[in-house]
């Protein structure tokens, strides 16, 4: 059991719990109980002990491979992830939906030597997992066993890494389940709304917003795969990082063996993308069997590399984050209007996220929230975020920042994100600084910057008959159609089920 | 703030409670572990795990909406939201005054209702004026806890709590939530002072607030109204029959005074397990804790018998036609989590469940092709009481519901009549150990665990000592319990049938756009 720090903290609360004779409680009970304070002020917070969490080896091999090592000793597993780059957004417009395939076959598909349903058999009967998978920028491959399995385990990583068979059996497997997903997506608001929301804000067809749909699906091949696999799965391209019960000198040992001899690829590019944002308005999806409606206020938010990032931070602590936020405390406490309600100015790794307030309510008091959510925003500039709302927003982010960094796992996935965005590796520490000095001035002009009511789309997905009035009394609405393309003739059976 | 129902967050549940250990990890833990239970009847239970300067709690009660009063669905769920409204010293500027103004709420909330429910002769005029006057008596309320909305939430906040929340099941509610170190004994303060005092202040907002939870959970998503329908027809007499979020005409009638009765009966410290994990020595964290807990009155244990439910004997199903695609669910009925078969159920939810290599994954999924997902699972709706063993899965377009229960009771029918290989009883005992080793590294983890296995068992232990009955789990086991619990007439069925898309709308002054219309850019 390692322990990075030996401050006593309780050696200290000890000591003040029998000064606090001062306080009586309100009800003595056991007379060997020490008497308790009965009120807040009177509970004094001891100093943090200083801790320092570990930190993980970093080492590039000569073909361009980063990996992280991060011992954590305290249970007998060891896991990785290998993060490739390149990811769904790099894939052409006829071929939506490839790398989740990509991502599912890659496993199930098996490799030269062994089938997929081979190596769920040897894996499963060691508790063990090796599984990958496909996102937006980039694809993985993890594992996770115990210490014991770990010579076997990391065989089959590293054959599934480098040799895949994509057998056309699974290929057909994973078609099929992404055909289920599409026709299931119309089936829950939420999800609705949030898909529109995002083609609103980067455009229908930006690849930050765009899904898949059964033509672009049928239309991925086996070849597809393969391709995909040679041209970005090179040493140059992946961030290995390993964590758990192991001696990082011999583990490195280990993986100099496995990967030094992989030559050397071409590097992945990622084009740049534009996003597209849709005309600022009004929008609208009719859901006629639902009693609450979605509602999505959008626009561009920022990335973190942005300057006005701790700013950003602590605004969106004091605006919509929590349960003393200004979004939580007017429409959910005070007005009763939502289960569900939140704001913020997102902030991608690589690309502008989300800025974004959302909320559901029942549908006669849809209006009536647009409106209520009109006010917040226009708040800010009436009523800019006070001393007492950074005060909590920064003590937050401040007193709660060890959670950042409370396990070995945490500190390792923090570092390798930095890695794989280009991004300082002691950003954490850059991060913490940065709230530090944010001031009330930071917050009002970031506040003035990103909120622009005029520039935002507003989206409601609701039983539009049973709204207190039509959306159309605020502004022109546009009516979005969700209906999902048609499967290519002959592709499923029973097609008239599944519009 | 929320209420356990998916069956993702029932599957979480029924993992803890049935995983294995090594006898050294108990060892382990014996050393780390420490229980007490306080004059008043609250169980302590603390555990040092040293890794990072931080600490994280459950709170247990031993109650749920298992025991919502008849009338009154969704009471244990409602109180559960009002625990975070703060006491008679944190959100109020008067106690005094806001108490005498609180019962005042309650006076004309009563008026209003008895009139709004008459059956015969109700006065609309006269009611409109006790409405008006009930609305009246909340804004004088509400002036005495303004501007402290939620102020126990944000000294939490502020002081660096992380992941604050609760839920309520059917069997127990809980409250989590972690803070470094440094703040044990403001927690301990906090915790122990929101059970002490709490005040129903601002009960009716938090109502609309519940309501529309339903709405989101239940009422506008087609697998939540699937589950209300089915789990109502699946429990004929036990309260597993009545939805944990509530009736919505129950949601629109109880009042605070009902949940402070809740709580005064079922919130008292014989019924409260507190299972505390983090970076410090049980021997200084435990007179802290005692302090403040103690001061907790000691009530009389609740009367919290029910109806047992009775055997099934004919098969029951429900059939929802909607604009959503198809899914199919049944269960059938078990003995609950003290039956010495619990671990034989564990055992076929993992065999028929866990990963590609299972039993429904290669039959519905690989080889049929009929499904995208396929699973059986224990512990529903709860698993404190009789509940049901239960299969769910999802048809890919063009193949029916039936379709999919046909194959599920092929593989029943394996599972009955012949052994399951060696390779896979194998599997199911590693599987389950490895599973609870993963799950001892997180203190949120540890603590729920630790916390709930003290509450059911009143020893924590048995968080292990499951490993020894998995651990002798045998073929015959198996197919014995396979062969007396799923029988056509113990099954309930529940389907969403695709029923067509929606009506088209009426005719707007707009044209319905696929794209829409490019802006200017930002």
């Amino acid at each position: 059991m390692k322990r990075t720090h030996n401050f006593s903290a309780f050696g200290f609360l000890l000591a003040l719990s029998l000064f606090s004779v001062g306080c009586t409680a309100k009800k003595p009970v056991a007379s060997s109980v020490p008497q308790a304070p009965t009120n807040l002020q009177s509970i004094k917070i001891p100093t943090l002990p200083s801790f320092n969490p570990p930190q993980p080896k970093r080492i590039e091999l000569p073909n361009g491979m980063v990996i992280f090592l991060q011992e954590d000793h305290e249970l007998p597993t060891i896991d990785g992830t290998a993060r490739i780059r390149g990811g769904e957004r790099s894939v052409p417009a006829d071929k939506m939906g490839l790398t989740d395939i990509y991502g599912e076959v890659w496993r199930t598909g098996g490799t030269k030597t062994e089938t997929g349903d081979q190596l769920d058999d040897y894996l499963e009967q060691r508790a063990a997992k090796v599984e990958t998978g496909g996102d937006i920028d980039s694809t993985t491959v993890n594992w996770s066993c115990l210490k014991e399995d770990f010579d076997d385990v990391f065989r089959v990583f590293a054959d599934v890494l480098r040799n895949p068979e994509f057998r056309a059996e699974k290929i057909e497997i994973a078609q099929k389940g992404m055909y289920d997903g599409i026709s299931r997506r119309n089936d829950e608001p939420g999800q609705i709304a949030r898909r529109e929301a995002a083609k609103l804000v980067y455009g229908a067809n930006n690849p930050y917003a765009r899904v898949a749909e059964y033509a672009t699906v049928a239309a991925i091949s086996r070849q597809d795969l393969i391709d995909w696999h040679g041209k970005y799965v090179h040493p140059n391209n992946i961030i290995l990082g390993v964590v758990g019960d192991f001696d990082s000198s011999k583990m490195e040992a280990r993986l100099r063996e496995a990967f030094a001899s992989w030559p050397k690829g071409e590097a992945a590019k990622d084009a740049e993308i534009k996003p597209e944002p849709a005309k600022p308005g009004y929008y609208q999806v009719d859901k006629t069997d639902v009693n609450q409606s979605n509602i999505l206020m959008v626009a561009a938010g920022i990335t973190r590399k942005n300057p006005d990032y701790f700013a950003v931070s602590v605004f969106n602590e004091a605006f919509g984050g929590g349960f003393s936020s200004r979004l939580f405390s007017e429409i959910r406490s005070k007005q009763g209007l939502a289960y569900s309600v939140g704001g913020s100015v997102g902030a991608g790794w690589d690309h502008p996220a989300m800025l974004r307030l959302s909320m559901s309510t029942k549908s006669k008091t849809t209006i009536e929230s647009v409106e209520a959510l009109d006010v917040e925003i226009a708040g800010l500039a009436k009523r800019p975020i006070d001393d007492e709302e950074i005060k909590r927003a920064k003590d937050n982010i401040l007193n709660s920042f060890v959670f950042r960094f409370d396990s070995p796992d945490k500190v390792l996935q923090e570092k390798m994100a930095y890695e794989f965005y280009g991004y300082p590796l002691d950003f954490l520490e850059k991060f913490q600084k940065g709230i530090e000095g944010v001031t009330k001035e930071d917050v009002a002009r970031v506040a003035a910057k990103y909120f622009h009511r005029e520039q935002m789309s507003v989206l409601v997905v609701g039983n539009v008959n049973e709204f207190d009035k039509p959306l159309s009394s605020l502004g022109t609405v546009n009516k979005l159609d969700i209906t999902i393309p048609a499967p290519p003739k002959g592709l499923m059976p029973e097609q008239s089920e599944h519009p | 703030m929320k209420f356990r129902i998916t069956l993702l967050q029932t599957l979480v549940v029924c993992c803890l409670l049935g995983s294995l250990a090594f006898g050294q990890d108990l060892a382990s833990f014996e050393k780390r572990t420490t229980v007490k239970k306080l004059a008043n009847g609250l169980t302590i239970v603390v555990c040092e795990r040293p890794e990072a300067p931080v600490f994280s709690f459950f709170t247990h009660v031993d109650a749920g909406s298992v025991q919502d009063p008849m009338g009154k669905t969704g009471l244990a769920h409602m109180f559960e939201h009002m625990a975070f409204k703060g006491t008679d010293t944190i959100g109020t500027r008067d106690y005094a005054g806001e108490k005498v103004a609180l019962e005042k709420v309650e006076e004309a909330y009563a008026a209003y209702i008895a009139e709004r429910d008459l059956p015969v002769g109700r006065d609309e005029a006269k009611l409109k004026q006790l409405e008006q006057a009930w609305k009246d008596a909340i804004a004088a309320a509400d002036k005495f806890s303004a501007p402290y909305t939620n102020e126990f939430g944000k000294i939490v906040e502020e002081e660096g709590g992380e992941g604050m929340n609760a839920f309520t099941d059917y069997d127990e509610t809980g409250y989590f939530y972690s803070f470094p170190i440094n703040r044990l004994e403001l927690w301990a303060y906090l915790e122990s002072e929101r059970f002490l005092h709490p005040v129903m202040r601002q009960f009716y907002k938090e109502r609309d607030v519940v309501i529309e939870e339903r709405r989101m959970r239940t009422d506008s998503n087609p697998f939540g109204r699937l589950i209300e329908q089915f789990t109502e027809e699946a429990f004929a007499a036990h309260p597993y029959h009545r939805p944990t979020i509530g009736w919505i005409s129950d949601l629109y009638s109880f009042s605070a005074t009902d949940a402070q009765k809740f709580f005064d009966k079922y919130y008292v410290p014989s019924n409260m397990v507190v299972a505390v994990v983090g970076d410090f020595k049980a021997s200084e964290a435990m007179p802290i804790i005692e302090k403040y807990f103690s001061r907790i009155p000691a009530r009389p244990k609740p009367d919290t018998a029910t109806t047992t439910e009775p055997a099934q004997n004919s098969e029951r199903t429900v059939v929802l036609r909607e604009q959503s695609q198809p899914v199919y669910l049944e269960g059938y009925h078990r003995p609950d989590y003290r039956s010495p078969d619990d671990q034989v159920y564990d055992a076929i939810a993992d065999l028929m469940s866990n990963g590609r290599t299972s039993r429904l994954y290669r039959a519905l999924v690989r080889d049929k092709q009929i499904a995208s997902d396929a699973e059986g699972f224990n512990g529903y709706p709860g698993n404190k009481y009789p509940h049901l063993f239960a299969f769910f899965a999802t048809p890919i377009p063009g193949h029916k519901p039936q379709e999919i229960g046909d194959a599920i009771h092929a593989e029943i029918d394996r599972l009955k009549k012949e052994d399951i290989s060696d390779e896979e009883l194998q599997m199911i005992k590693t599987r389950a150990k490895a599973s609870l080793i993963r799950s001892l590294g997180s203190n949120e983890g540890l603590a729920f665990a630790l916390g709930q296995n003290q509450s059911r068992y009143e020893d924590w232990r048995e968080l292990f000592r499951a490993v020894d009955r998995i651990e002798k789990v045998t073929k015959a086991d198996i197919r014995r319990v396979a062969n007396q619990t799923f029988a056509p007439e113990n099954r309930t069925v529940g389907i969403i049938e695709f029923a067509g898309g929606p009506p088209a709308g009426p005719p707007g002054e707009n044209p319905t756009v696929t794209t829409p219309p490019q802006g200017g850019g930002q």
